[in-house]
Protein backbone atom coordinates (compact mmCIF):
# COMPACT_ATOMS: atom_id res chain seq x y z
CA UNK A 1 0.00 0.00 0.00
CA UNK A 2 1.36 3.54 -0.74
CA UNK A 3 1.85 5.16 2.30
CA UNK A 4 0.55 8.55 0.08
CA UNK A 5 -2.77 8.49 -1.67
CA UNK A 6 -2.40 11.06 -4.27
CA UNK A 7 -5.86 11.13 -5.45
CA UNK A 8 -6.31 12.34 -1.65
CA UNK A 9 -3.96 14.79 -1.99
CA UNK A 10 -5.47 16.49 -4.72
CA UNK A 11 -8.89 16.02 -3.68
CA UNK A 12 -8.13 17.53 -0.11
CA UNK A 13 -6.15 20.44 -1.26
CA UNK A 14 -9.36 22.86 -1.55
CA UNK A 15 -11.52 21.87 1.69
CA UNK A 16 -7.78 22.49 3.70
CA UNK A 17 -6.92 26.03 1.65
CA UNK A 18 -10.51 26.66 3.11
CA UNK A 19 -9.80 25.40 6.29
CA UNK A 20 -6.61 28.12 6.12
CA UNK A 21 -7.59 30.72 5.19
CA UNK A 22 -11.03 31.01 6.76
CA UNK A 23 -9.22 29.30 10.09
CA UNK A 24 -5.53 29.52 10.93
CA UNK A 25 -4.87 32.77 8.77
CA UNK A 26 -7.79 35.11 10.36
CA UNK A 27 -7.29 33.70 13.51
CA UNK A 28 -3.48 34.03 13.38
CA UNK A 29 -4.34 38.10 12.37
CA UNK A 30 -7.03 38.91 14.88
CA UNK A 31 -4.97 37.27 17.59
CA UNK A 32 -1.59 39.15 16.90
CA UNK A 33 -3.23 42.38 16.37
CA UNK A 34 -4.58 42.31 19.64
CA UNK A 35 -1.33 40.47 21.09
CA UNK A 36 0.33 42.98 19.81
CA UNK A 37 -1.70 45.71 21.40
CA UNK A 38 -1.69 44.13 24.92
CA UNK A 39 2.16 44.08 24.02
CA UNK A 40 2.73 47.12 24.09
CA UNK A 41 0.47 48.11 27.32
CA UNK A 42 2.06 45.32 29.58
CA UNK A 43 5.54 46.58 27.81
CA UNK A 44 4.74 50.36 28.76
CA UNK A 45 2.92 48.95 32.33
CA UNK A 46 6.59 47.06 33.47
CA UNK A 47 8.65 50.07 32.08
CA UNK A 48 6.94 52.18 35.11
CA UNK A 49 7.78 53.57 37.97
CA UNK A 50 5.28 52.89 39.98
CA UNK A 51 5.38 49.50 41.45
CA UNK A 52 1.45 49.20 41.36
CA UNK A 53 1.39 49.75 37.68
CA UNK A 54 4.71 47.41 36.74
CA UNK A 55 3.60 44.43 39.05
CA UNK A 56 0.35 43.15 37.86
CA UNK A 57 2.06 43.20 34.09
CA UNK A 58 5.50 41.34 35.80
CA UNK A 59 2.71 38.75 37.23
CA UNK A 60 0.63 38.72 33.62
CA UNK A 61 3.84 38.02 32.12
CA UNK A 62 4.69 35.46 34.71
CA UNK A 63 1.65 33.56 35.19
CA UNK A 64 1.01 33.25 30.60
CA UNK A 65 4.80 32.15 30.15
CA UNK A 66 4.84 29.61 32.92
CA UNK A 67 1.74 28.04 32.22
CA UNK A 68 1.08 25.93 28.59
CA UNK A 69 -0.63 27.63 25.86
CA UNK A 70 -2.83 24.47 25.35
CA UNK A 71 -4.03 24.33 29.20
CA UNK A 72 -4.71 27.98 28.93
CA UNK A 73 -6.69 27.11 25.80
CA UNK A 74 -8.69 24.70 28.16
CA UNK A 75 -9.39 27.12 31.38
CA UNK A 76 -11.20 29.56 29.22
CA UNK A 77 -12.83 26.88 27.10
CA UNK A 78 -13.68 24.35 29.04
CA UNK A 79 -12.70 25.87 32.98
CA UNK A 80 -15.03 29.70 32.52
CA UNK A 81 -17.86 27.89 32.35
CA UNK A 82 -17.47 26.96 36.47
CA UNK A 83 -17.45 30.73 36.73
CA UNK A 84 -20.57 30.96 34.82
CA UNK A 85 -18.69 32.28 31.73
CA UNK A 86 -19.60 30.21 29.15
CA UNK A 87 -17.62 31.09 25.36
CA UNK A 88 -18.17 29.96 22.33
CA UNK A 89 -14.71 28.23 20.49
CA UNK A 90 -13.98 31.22 18.45
CA UNK A 91 -14.22 33.74 21.29
CA UNK A 92 -12.15 31.17 23.50
CA UNK A 93 -9.86 30.91 20.74
CA UNK A 94 -9.18 34.41 19.80
CA UNK A 95 -9.55 34.91 24.07
CA UNK A 96 -6.46 32.60 24.93
CA UNK A 97 -4.59 33.34 21.91
CA UNK A 98 -4.15 36.67 22.31
CA UNK A 99 -3.41 36.69 26.21
CA UNK A 100 -0.35 33.89 24.91
CA UNK A 101 0.95 36.41 22.12
CA UNK A 102 0.72 39.29 24.25
CA UNK A 103 3.10 37.58 27.18
CA UNK A 104 5.43 36.82 24.96
CA UNK A 105 5.54 40.35 22.64
CA UNK A 106 5.38 42.41 25.70
CA UNK A 107 8.74 41.18 26.63
CA UNK A 108 10.15 41.90 22.90
CA UNK A 109 8.53 44.79 22.62
CA UNK A 110 10.18 46.18 26.09
CA UNK A 111 13.56 45.12 24.88
CA UNK A 112 13.00 46.97 21.96
CA UNK A 113 12.21 50.42 23.96
CA UNK A 114 15.18 49.75 26.14
CA UNK A 115 17.36 49.53 23.21
CA UNK A 116 16.47 52.96 21.96
CA UNK A 117 19.83 54.91 23.48
CA UNK A 118 19.02 57.79 25.81
CA UNK A 119 20.45 60.18 24.16
CA UNK A 120 17.24 60.14 22.16
CA UNK A 121 15.08 60.59 25.47
CA UNK A 122 17.16 63.55 26.26
CA UNK A 123 17.23 64.91 22.89
CA UNK A 124 13.47 64.81 22.44
CA UNK A 125 13.33 66.50 26.12
CA UNK A 126 15.27 69.39 25.52
CA UNK A 127 12.81 70.13 22.33
CA UNK A 128 10.24 70.26 24.38
CA UNK A 129 8.22 67.14 24.29
CA UNK A 130 6.86 65.07 27.12
CA UNK A 131 6.91 61.39 27.68
CA UNK A 132 3.80 60.58 25.88
CA UNK A 133 4.75 62.93 22.37
CA UNK A 134 8.75 61.50 23.12
CA UNK A 135 7.12 57.77 23.20
CA UNK A 136 5.20 58.77 20.23
CA UNK A 137 7.43 60.44 18.11
CA UNK A 138 11.12 59.23 18.96
CA UNK A 139 11.31 56.32 20.09
CA UNK A 140 8.47 53.78 19.30
CA UNK A 141 9.63 54.39 15.63
CA UNK A 142 12.95 53.50 17.00
CA UNK A 143 12.21 50.35 18.62
CA UNK A 144 9.67 49.22 16.13
CA UNK A 145 13.02 48.52 13.93
CA UNK A 146 14.55 46.59 16.86
CA UNK A 147 11.42 44.61 17.52
CA UNK A 148 11.07 43.05 13.89
CA UNK A 149 12.88 40.26 14.80
CA UNK A 150 12.26 38.91 17.71
CA UNK A 151 8.34 39.54 16.80
CA UNK A 152 8.55 37.66 13.77
CA UNK A 153 9.03 35.02 15.99
CA UNK A 154 5.99 35.17 17.54
CA UNK A 155 3.48 35.41 15.01
CA UNK A 156 5.51 32.60 13.16
CA UNK A 157 5.14 30.43 16.53
CA UNK A 158 1.69 32.15 16.71
CA UNK A 159 0.61 30.28 12.99
CA UNK A 160 1.29 27.11 14.23
CA UNK A 161 -0.09 26.96 17.66
CA UNK A 162 -3.15 27.78 16.41
CA UNK A 163 -3.55 23.97 15.25
CA UNK A 164 -3.98 23.70 19.50
CA UNK A 165 -7.23 25.34 19.19
CA UNK A 166 -8.57 22.39 17.08
CA UNK A 167 -8.87 20.47 20.46
CA UNK A 168 -11.89 23.19 21.41
CA UNK A 169 -13.70 22.65 18.49
CA UNK A 170 -12.17 25.51 16.14
CA UNK A 171 -12.14 24.16 12.66
CA UNK A 172 -8.89 25.60 11.03
CA UNK A 173 -6.52 23.79 9.08
CA UNK A 174 -5.32 20.83 11.63
CA UNK A 175 -8.99 20.47 12.36
CA UNK A 176 -9.93 19.60 8.71
CA UNK A 177 -7.29 17.31 8.09
CA UNK A 178 -8.53 15.48 10.73
CA UNK A 179 -11.79 15.34 10.08
CA UNK A 180 -10.92 14.27 6.11
CA UNK A 181 -8.74 11.63 7.98
CA UNK A 182 -10.89 10.16 9.79
CA UNK A 183 -13.09 8.10 7.73
CA UNK A 184 -9.90 6.59 5.32
CA UNK A 185 -7.48 6.54 8.11
CA UNK A 186 -5.22 8.09 5.63
CA UNK A 187 -3.41 10.83 8.77
CA UNK A 188 0.03 10.64 7.08
CA UNK A 189 -1.32 12.31 3.55
CA UNK A 190 -3.87 14.47 5.20
CA UNK A 191 -1.26 15.56 7.97
CA UNK A 192 1.48 15.79 5.53
CA UNK A 193 -0.24 18.36 2.93
CA UNK A 194 -1.69 20.32 6.42
CA UNK A 195 2.65 20.27 7.24
CA UNK A 196 3.14 21.88 3.85
CA UNK A 197 0.36 24.73 4.15
CA UNK A 198 1.93 25.78 7.59
CA UNK A 199 5.38 25.39 6.34
CA UNK A 200 4.67 27.58 3.04
CA UNK A 201 2.72 30.47 5.50
CA UNK A 202 5.89 30.39 7.39
CA UNK A 203 7.95 30.91 4.13
CA UNK A 204 6.02 33.94 2.96
CA UNK A 205 6.41 35.51 6.42
CA UNK A 206 10.02 34.86 6.76
CA UNK A 207 10.45 36.79 3.62
CA UNK A 208 7.93 39.62 4.55
CA UNK A 209 9.90 40.25 8.09
CA UNK A 210 13.27 40.30 5.88
CA UNK A 211 11.40 42.99 3.60
CA UNK A 212 10.80 44.49 6.58
CA UNK A 213 13.65 44.50 8.54
CA UNK A 214 15.54 46.08 5.20
CA UNK A 215 12.73 48.96 4.64
CA UNK A 216 13.43 49.82 8.17
CA UNK A 217 16.97 49.79 8.29
CA UNK A 218 17.59 52.19 5.92
CA UNK A 219 18.43 55.56 8.12
CA UNK A 220 20.48 53.19 10.03
CA UNK A 221 24.44 52.90 9.89
CA UNK A 222 25.09 49.75 9.64
CA UNK B 1 23.34 96.47 35.76
CA UNK B 2 20.14 94.22 34.37
CA UNK B 3 19.90 91.22 36.28
CA UNK B 4 21.75 88.50 34.32
CA UNK B 5 19.40 86.62 32.02
CA UNK B 6 20.54 82.79 33.62
CA UNK B 7 21.47 82.71 37.03
CA UNK B 8 22.14 79.05 39.11
CA UNK B 9 22.93 79.62 42.38
CA UNK B 10 24.53 76.85 44.98
CA UNK B 11 24.22 74.08 42.90
CA UNK B 12 24.69 70.51 45.21
CA UNK B 13 24.65 67.36 43.71
CA UNK B 14 25.71 64.26 44.35
CA UNK B 15 26.46 60.52 42.20
CA UNK B 16 26.19 58.47 45.47
CA UNK B 17 28.72 58.53 47.59
CA UNK B 18 30.63 61.49 44.80
CA UNK B 19 29.94 64.82 45.84
CA UNK B 20 30.13 66.00 42.08
CA UNK B 21 28.58 69.76 42.72
CA UNK B 22 29.74 71.49 45.79
CA UNK B 23 28.00 74.83 45.60
CA UNK B 24 27.88 76.42 42.30
CA UNK B 25 27.24 79.58 41.90
CA UNK B 26 26.61 81.12 37.81
CA UNK B 27 25.48 84.40 36.33
CA UNK B 28 25.18 84.88 32.22
CA UNK B 29 24.01 87.86 30.92
CA UNK B 30 22.05 88.29 28.14
CA UNK B 31 23.20 87.71 24.52
CA UNK B 32 26.86 86.67 26.51
CA UNK B 33 28.79 84.03 25.85
CA UNK B 34 29.87 82.01 29.25
CA UNK B 35 32.15 79.27 28.57
CA UNK B 36 32.95 76.15 30.87
CA UNK B 37 36.32 74.64 31.27
CA UNK B 38 37.93 71.97 33.76
CA UNK B 39 39.64 68.32 33.87
CA UNK B 40 37.32 65.67 33.33
CA UNK B 41 34.98 65.04 36.10
CA UNK B 42 35.26 68.47 37.20
CA UNK B 43 31.28 68.56 37.45
CA UNK B 44 31.01 70.98 34.12
CA UNK B 45 28.31 68.72 32.33
CA UNK B 46 26.82 68.33 35.35
CA UNK B 47 26.18 72.01 35.77
CA UNK B 48 25.60 72.45 32.65
CA UNK B 49 22.87 69.53 32.60
CA UNK B 50 20.96 71.29 35.50
CA UNK B 51 20.45 74.19 33.85
CA UNK B 52 17.68 72.03 31.91
CA UNK B 53 17.09 69.87 34.46
CA UNK B 54 18.79 66.99 32.18
CA UNK B 55 20.60 66.06 35.81
CA UNK B 56 18.49 66.84 39.25
CA UNK B 57 20.23 68.95 42.07
CA UNK B 58 19.62 68.33 45.25
CA UNK B 59 19.84 71.70 46.49
CA UNK B 60 20.11 75.22 44.19
CA UNK B 61 18.03 77.33 42.08
CA UNK B 62 18.22 77.88 38.76
CA UNK B 63 16.38 80.77 36.68
CA UNK B 64 16.35 81.31 33.01
CA UNK B 65 14.52 84.99 31.93
CA UNK B 66 11.46 84.54 34.23
CA UNK B 67 11.24 80.83 35.36
CA UNK B 68 12.74 79.69 38.32
CA UNK B 69 13.57 76.49 39.97
CA UNK B 70 14.36 75.46 43.70
CA UNK B 71 16.01 71.98 43.33
CA UNK B 72 15.43 71.56 47.46
CA UNK B 73 11.66 71.78 46.97
CA UNK B 74 11.81 68.70 43.93
CA UNK B 75 9.98 69.82 41.65
CA UNK B 76 7.47 68.11 39.82
CA UNK B 77 8.29 66.95 35.94
CA UNK B 78 5.90 70.01 34.84
CA UNK B 79 8.22 72.76 36.43
CA UNK B 80 11.44 70.94 35.27
CA UNK B 81 9.52 70.97 31.77
CA UNK B 82 8.98 74.53 31.71
CA UNK B 83 12.72 75.28 33.17
CA UNK B 84 13.77 73.25 30.32
CA UNK B 85 11.52 75.32 27.77
CA UNK B 86 13.74 78.25 28.23
CA UNK B 87 16.51 76.50 26.77
CA UNK B 88 17.94 74.72 23.58
CA UNK B 89 20.67 71.96 24.16
CA UNK B 90 23.77 70.50 21.64
CA UNK B 91 24.76 67.57 22.70
CA UNK B 92 28.26 65.87 22.42
CA UNK B 93 27.05 62.84 20.28
CA UNK B 94 24.35 65.13 18.61
CA UNK B 95 21.53 62.68 19.44
CA UNK B 96 19.42 63.48 16.38
CA UNK B 97 16.27 61.21 15.65
CA UNK B 98 17.85 58.41 12.89
CA UNK B 99 14.70 57.84 11.87
CA UNK B 100 13.50 61.88 10.28
CA UNK B 101 14.87 63.99 7.74
CA UNK B 102 16.89 66.60 8.77
CA UNK B 103 14.18 68.85 8.03
CA UNK B 104 11.91 66.94 10.13
CA UNK B 105 14.62 66.65 13.19
CA UNK B 106 14.92 70.47 13.06
CA UNK B 107 11.12 71.10 12.93
CA UNK B 108 10.14 68.07 15.43
CA UNK B 109 10.15 70.48 19.24
CA UNK B 110 8.51 73.46 17.18
CA UNK B 111 6.07 70.96 15.37
CA UNK B 112 5.36 68.01 18.08
CA UNK B 113 6.36 69.75 21.32
CA UNK B 114 5.28 73.31 20.82
CA UNK B 115 2.80 72.75 18.07
CA UNK B 116 2.84 75.35 15.81
CA UNK B 117 1.64 74.68 12.69
CA UNK B 118 3.68 72.62 10.35
CA UNK B 119 4.38 74.88 7.19
CA UNK B 120 5.40 77.31 9.28
CA UNK B 121 7.86 75.38 10.99
CA UNK B 122 9.35 74.32 8.09
CA UNK B 123 9.78 77.66 6.84
CA UNK B 124 11.65 78.48 9.79
CA UNK B 125 13.66 75.55 9.64
CA UNK B 126 14.67 76.23 5.93
CA UNK B 127 16.00 79.38 6.93
CA UNK B 128 17.76 78.02 10.03
CA UNK B 129 19.21 74.80 7.81
CA UNK B 130 20.71 78.03 5.51
CA UNK B 131 22.11 79.84 8.83
CA UNK B 132 23.97 76.77 9.62
CA UNK B 133 25.34 76.29 5.70
CA UNK B 134 23.46 73.04 5.30
CA UNK B 135 20.18 74.26 3.40
CA UNK B 136 20.83 71.57 0.58
CA UNK B 137 20.55 68.86 3.27
CA UNK B 138 16.72 69.53 3.98
CA UNK B 139 15.50 66.20 2.82
CA UNK B 140 18.80 63.89 3.91
CA UNK B 141 18.68 61.83 6.70
CA UNK B 142 21.16 61.65 9.77
CA UNK B 143 23.17 59.00 8.70
CA UNK B 144 23.85 60.60 5.82
CA UNK B 145 25.94 63.48 7.20
CA UNK B 146 29.42 63.90 7.80
CA UNK B 147 30.16 64.37 11.97
CA UNK B 148 30.43 67.95 11.58
CA UNK B 149 27.21 68.27 9.54
CA UNK B 150 25.30 66.26 11.76
CA UNK B 151 26.38 68.59 14.70
CA UNK B 152 25.46 71.62 12.70
CA UNK B 153 21.84 70.18 12.16
CA UNK B 154 21.65 69.69 16.01
CA UNK B 155 22.42 73.38 16.56
CA UNK B 156 19.37 74.59 14.26
CA UNK B 157 17.44 71.97 15.74
CA UNK B 158 18.13 73.62 19.54
CA UNK B 159 17.60 77.17 17.71
CA UNK B 160 14.17 76.02 16.64
CA UNK B 161 12.34 76.38 19.93
CA UNK B 162 13.51 79.89 19.89
CA UNK B 163 15.43 79.38 23.16
CA UNK B 164 16.51 82.03 25.43
CA UNK B 165 19.75 80.48 26.29
CA UNK B 166 21.42 77.54 24.22
CA UNK B 167 23.44 75.01 25.84
CA UNK B 168 26.42 73.27 23.94
CA UNK B 169 27.99 70.19 25.77
CA UNK B 170 31.25 69.84 24.71
CA UNK B 171 29.69 70.13 21.01
CA UNK B 172 32.93 69.33 19.00
CA UNK B 173 34.36 66.24 21.45
CA UNK B 174 33.46 63.61 19.44
CA UNK B 175 34.49 64.79 16.17
CA UNK B 176 37.39 64.68 13.91
CA UNK B 177 39.92 67.50 14.27
CA UNK B 178 39.02 68.44 10.75
CA UNK B 179 35.50 69.20 11.14
CA UNK B 180 35.82 70.89 14.68
CA UNK B 181 36.37 74.15 12.66
CA UNK B 182 32.82 74.11 10.78
CA UNK B 183 30.87 73.55 14.13
CA UNK B 184 33.08 76.30 16.11
CA UNK B 185 32.36 79.01 13.05
CA UNK B 186 28.58 78.15 13.54
CA UNK B 187 28.93 78.78 17.24
CA UNK B 188 30.82 81.89 16.69
CA UNK B 189 28.35 83.46 14.10
CA UNK B 190 25.68 82.60 16.67
CA UNK B 191 27.31 84.48 19.17
CA UNK B 192 27.93 87.52 17.10
CA UNK B 193 24.18 87.61 16.30
CA UNK B 194 23.86 87.77 19.71
CA UNK B 195 22.65 84.50 21.44
CA UNK B 196 23.12 83.82 24.95
CA UNK B 197 25.09 80.70 25.09
CA UNK B 198 26.43 78.64 27.97
CA UNK B 199 29.20 75.79 26.35
CA UNK B 200 31.40 73.07 28.02
CA UNK B 201 34.05 73.10 26.09
CA UNK B 202 38.16 71.85 26.08
CA UNK B 203 38.63 74.13 22.53
CA UNK B 204 40.36 77.21 24.74
CA UNK B 205 40.91 79.31 21.34
CA UNK B 206 37.82 79.36 21.06
CA UNK B 207 37.10 80.19 24.78
CA UNK B 208 39.77 82.99 23.94
CA UNK B 209 38.28 84.65 20.91
CA UNK B 210 34.44 84.36 21.73
CA UNK B 211 33.53 83.85 25.74
CA UNK B 212 32.71 86.64 27.36
CA UNK B 213 33.28 84.77 30.83
CA UNK B 214 34.98 81.50 31.24
CA UNK B 215 34.29 79.57 34.26
CA UNK B 216 37.45 76.91 35.77
CA UNK B 217 35.84 74.34 37.39
CA UNK B 218 37.79 71.72 39.93
CA UNK B 219 36.16 69.32 42.17
CA UNK B 220 33.01 70.85 41.96
CA UNK B 221 33.45 74.26 42.80
CA UNK B 222 34.30 77.50 40.23
CA UNK B 223 37.99 77.53 41.31
CA UNK B 224 38.40 80.73 38.91
CA UNK B 225 36.32 83.27 36.81
CA UNK B 226 36.87 85.68 34.74
CA UNK B 227 36.99 87.34 31.11
CA UNK B 228 39.16 85.09 29.18
CA UNK B 229 41.80 87.26 28.88
CA UNK B 230 42.52 87.10 32.76
CA UNK B 231 41.32 83.11 33.37
CA UNK B 232 43.33 81.82 30.21
CA UNK B 233 45.94 84.27 29.69
CA UNK B 234 47.14 85.44 33.25
CA UNK B 235 45.00 82.68 35.90
CA UNK B 236 45.34 83.56 39.37
CA UNK B 237 44.89 80.29 40.73
CA UNK B 238 47.76 77.46 40.70
CA UNK B 239 45.12 74.59 39.93
CA UNK B 240 44.10 76.99 36.79
CA UNK B 241 47.91 77.09 35.33
CA UNK B 242 48.26 73.72 36.02
CA UNK B 243 44.91 72.58 34.10
CA UNK B 244 45.95 75.18 31.00
CA UNK B 245 49.49 73.77 30.88
CA UNK B 246 48.43 70.57 30.41
CA UNK B 247 46.03 71.11 27.60
CA UNK B 248 49.30 73.04 26.18
CA UNK B 249 51.87 70.21 26.56
CA UNK B 250 50.12 66.90 27.28
CA UNK B 251 53.28 65.09 27.41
Amino acid sequence: MNAIDWDLVRSSLGPLFEGLVRGTLPLTAVTFALGLALALLVALMRLSGNWLVSAPARFYVSVIRGTPLLLQLFIVFFGLPALGLTLDPWPSAIIALSLNVGAYASEAVRGAILAVPRGQWEAAMTVGMGRVTTLRRVVLPQAARIAVPPLSNTLISLVKDTSLVSTILVTELLRRAQEIAAPSFAFFTLYGVAAVYYWVVCLVLSFGQTRLETKLSRHVAV
Amino acid sequence: MSAPLLEARGLVKSFGDNRVLRGIDVAVPAGSVTCLIGPSGSGKTTVLRSLNGLETPETGTVRVGDVELDWSTRPDARAVARLRGQSGMVFQAHNLFPHLSVLDNVTSGPVFAQGRPKAEAQEEARALLERVGLADKADSFPVQLSGGQQQRVGIARALATRPEVVLFDEPTSALDPELVGEVLQVMQSLAAEGWTMVVVTHEMRFARQVADQVLFLDGGVVVEQGPPSEVLVEPREARTRQFLQRLLDPL
